[in-house]
């Protein structure tokens, strides 16, 4: 899964189109209806607020769902690799940030231990293959 | 010099690559806040989640120790950082001088003696890691690729995630061990490590993991505490505790599940982890951790745990279930060492520990060094030794470089080149065979490391406090040094016997006062500096009993009345000890008020209102 990057305008935020919702950040994502839905759009308040993490897990793994999830908020490059290793597949950065930086902190690590939405087994079970 | 290799985890290409490019990364966010692009509210949560704190006159760093095991190699290279990286600019530690110096003179209550600060040191943590205080910011890329070099980092030793593991220091080696808790440790270190899903918690989240009868790793002060034990067809599993913690509201971490599968704990972890991320308060920092879930609601947390830890089976077919494989893997790394193996039981003309004819005085140190610094091993040979960080003239759990390399050259020398740090900040030697205690005495008292005091009152748990944390409310060495300067006479705290004296600067408690048989906690009231005591609190060890919270002694006390406190209680428990009883025993028997008349008493004037009551 590509993260595809794109600054937020402020200025002139976009209306929702047909098929996107937003979920609240407090909210279950097991309860939200995807009938329709192509995209989901997660909120960090802050960049520190780490519930939209679990929030697209929960799509991913737990409602199969294959659309596009969103992050936006406080969208900063330095949260990008949590955000695509967590089934985000697409974030609104604040109009500061470097893009092209932001792509090569995507590719820093090799690789990682624990699984998640991308690679779902952790390390020790990947070699055991 | 090829290192002799220790009985620990040892490194794949892929971790050592992994850490190198997470000191890459750091460089790289160090950068971008050096030239501006990263602001200091976003470089902050990074620095953190690498071991990087602001503290009162310069940074701090936090190396992870994981579970608190170190090689002599690593011993080496946390000197050489010491001596050349903790190294504040002659303005500045001057500076930092004369602010401290100031605190003496403003605070009238603050009439004990303060030892100045001190540079080139590293210092043992509570939660087994090591810190230094001093090195510049600008340095601090270089110092990680330093750590790197040794298999070292500062990943998750602070932040809002999940911190670095503790476990006992007695892992591996304890007679009374059901299994080693390190293979686990050790699988749940790489598990937790840059988690993604993890990184943003609503507050930090500990671990500690124990495999012994004893708990000695204070599980149930803990996030998560998770004790080895065996199950009703002898299987391996953990009891697994959850929301213990200290700070503002101490309390002790329920049972959340009695038998949990060895090779589930982390399936079961992300569980708990996942619904703590939900529901953990976000809006109060103080009221962030999941101890304050947990007490308000335990039992739909648990029922919330469970469902999770079932969709995590049946809906993503629990991927993280440790494989044989993978254990085998790393308990493999953990054996005993090869020469440790071969020297056990060949030596079996030597039926009784080595004692060379000393005379008098020298005799009697090594039998008082024998008894309080040296502990019976799983193996009938071997010996576990703690080196005592705890003297007269350096604060507790403080270490110079050339201690830590005298420290690393004894750990070559006599115990497979591994030490251990405890929970109590000193170091302990796994692999010390009994015929090599005397030697091993001889060279650590050179080292100004066997004053035979571990478990007794001098052996006092400190946080660096006020004198170099941002965090403090007061200073914490001055009263540890001034309690350690009262009881310098040996005899007297041989016969006071075990205390647990565990002192803290401030109420986030990482000198554990809450814990402490005697606790000392520093306050802050109109701009000085008071200390509240409490008593009989326990971190579930043997002699403490059943973990529980000090209760508070009446009102704070002004600094230089501390001493004399602590002075009358212990003067109350030998008049009223029975034979062999020690002092908590003394203090849960004749019942706390007693004794808390007694403190009391020794007041000397009137603290103003209690500001910790508000």
């Amino acid at each position: 899964m590509e993260l595809n990057l794109y600054h937020l305008n402020a200025s002139a935020p976009a209306p929702l189109k047909a098929g996107v919702v937003e979920l609240s950040n407090d909210a279950d994502p097991l309860e939200l209806a995807l009938e329709g839905v192509n995209s989901v759009r997660l909120y960090f308040p802050k960049f520190t607020d780490g519930r939209a993490f679990s929030q697209a897990v929960m799509l991913r793994k737990r409602r199969g769902f294959k659309g596009d999830i969103c992050a936006t908020g406080e969208v900063l490059i330095d949260q990008l690799i949590q955000m695509a290793r967590t089934g985000f597949t697409s974030a609104e950065l604040r109009a500061d940030q470097d893009i092209e930086h932001g792509k090569r902190l995507l590719k820093h690590f090799k690789g990682f231990y624990q699984g998640d939405v991308i690679n779902p087994k952790p390390a020790f079970a990947r070699t055991d293959a | 010099m090829v290192l002799p290799k220790s009985n620990m985890y040892q490194y794949t290409p892929f971790d050592r690559e992994f850490i190198r490019d997470r000191a890459l990364q750091f460089r790289d966010q160090l950068n971008r806040y050096h030239a501006g692009k990263l602001s200091s509210d976003e470089f902050k949560p990074l620095r953190l989640q690498n071991g990087w704190y602001v503290q009162r006159y310069a940074p701090m760093l936090r190396v992870a120790v994981p579970y608190g095991e170190l090689s002599s190699a690593q011993l080496r290279v946390l000197a050489t950082i010491a001596r050349e990286f903790d190294q504040p600019s002659k303005e500045l530690f001057e500076h930092a001088q004369a602010m401290q110096d100031k605190i003496g003179t403003a605070s009238s209550a603050a009439t004990i003696p303060s030892p100045r600060l001190v540079k080139g040191m590293a210092h043992f943590t509570t939660r087994q890691n090591v810190q230094y205080n001093w090195i510049p910011l600008d340095k601090s890329a270089d110092v990680m690729d330093l750590l790197a070099s040794v298999d070292m980092h500062g990943i998750q030793t602070s932040g809002n995630c999940i911190r670095n593991i503790t476990s006992d220091e007695r892992a591996g080696i304890a007679p009374d061990e059901i299994a080693d808790p390190r293979p686990y440790a050790e699988i749940l270190r790489q598990w937790s490590t840059l988690h993604p899903e993890f990184a943003y918690l609503p507050r930090k989240f500990k671990i500690a993991v124990t495999g012994s009868t004893e708990d000695r790793a204070a599980t149930a002060w803990h996030d998560l505490g998770l004790q080895l034990h065996k199950g009703k067809d002898g299987n391996l599993g953990f009891k697994v505790l959850v929301g213990g913690g200290m700070g503002r509201t101490p309390l002790i971490a329920p049972v959340l599940k009695e038998f949990l599968a060895a090779n589930e704990v982390i399936n079961y972890i992300e569980a708990v982890v996942r619904v703590y991320n939900r529901w953990g308060r976000r809006d109060n920092i103080y009221k962030a951790r999941i101890k304050i879930l947990i007490k308000a609601e335990r039992e739909r947390f648990a029922q919330e745990v469970d469902a999770e830890f079932e969709r995590i089976h049946k809906e993503d077919h629990a991927p993280h279930t440790i494989t044989d494989k993978e254990l085998a893997r790393v308990s493999a790394l953990f054996e005993v060492p090869e020469r440790v193996r071969s020297n056990q039981g060949v030596i079996s003309s030597l039926t009784s520990i080595e004692q060379p004819a000393l005379a008098g005085e020298l005799a009697n140190g090594f039998t008082r060094w024998l008894k309080q610094n040296v502990s019976a091993h799983k193996l009938d040979d071997y010996r576990i030794v703690t080196l005592s960080f705890k003297r007269r003239g350096q604060a507790p759990g403080d270490a110079t470089a050339e201690q830590l390399e005298l420290a690393a050259d004894l750990c070559e020398k006599f115990s497979c080149s591994e030490v251990r740090v405890t929970h109590a900040q000193n170091l302990v030697l796994p692999w010390v065979h009994k015929k090599d205690l005397h030697s091993l005495w001889l060279a650590a008292k050179e080292a100004g490391l066997a004053d035979p005091n571990i478990g007794l009152l001098t052996d006092m748990i400190a946080c660096p406090g006020g004198d170099y944390c941002a965090l403090a409310n007061a200073r914490s060495i001055p009263v540890a040094e001034s309690i350690t300067e009262r009881f310098k006479d040996l005899d007297e705290v041989l016969d006071i016997g075990p205390v647990d004296l565990h002192i803290s600067g401030c109420i986030n408690s990482c000198g554990h006062h809450h814990s402490g048989h005697i606790g000392i906690l520093g306050v802050d009231k109109d701009g000085q500096e008071w200390y509240q005591i409490t008593l009989g609190g326990s971190d579930g060890s043997n002699l403490g009993g059943v973990s529980t919270p000090g209760r508070v002694v009446g009102p704070s006390f002004s600094a230089h009345e501390v001493v004399g406190v602590i002075e009358e209680v212990l003067t109350f428990y030998t008049q009223n000890r029975l034979e062999l009883e020690p002092f908590i025993d003394t203090l849960k028997r004749v019942g706390f008020e007693s004794f808390k008349g007694v403190a009391n008493a020794a007041r000397l004037s009137r603290a103003p209102a209690d500001a910790m009551t508000s």
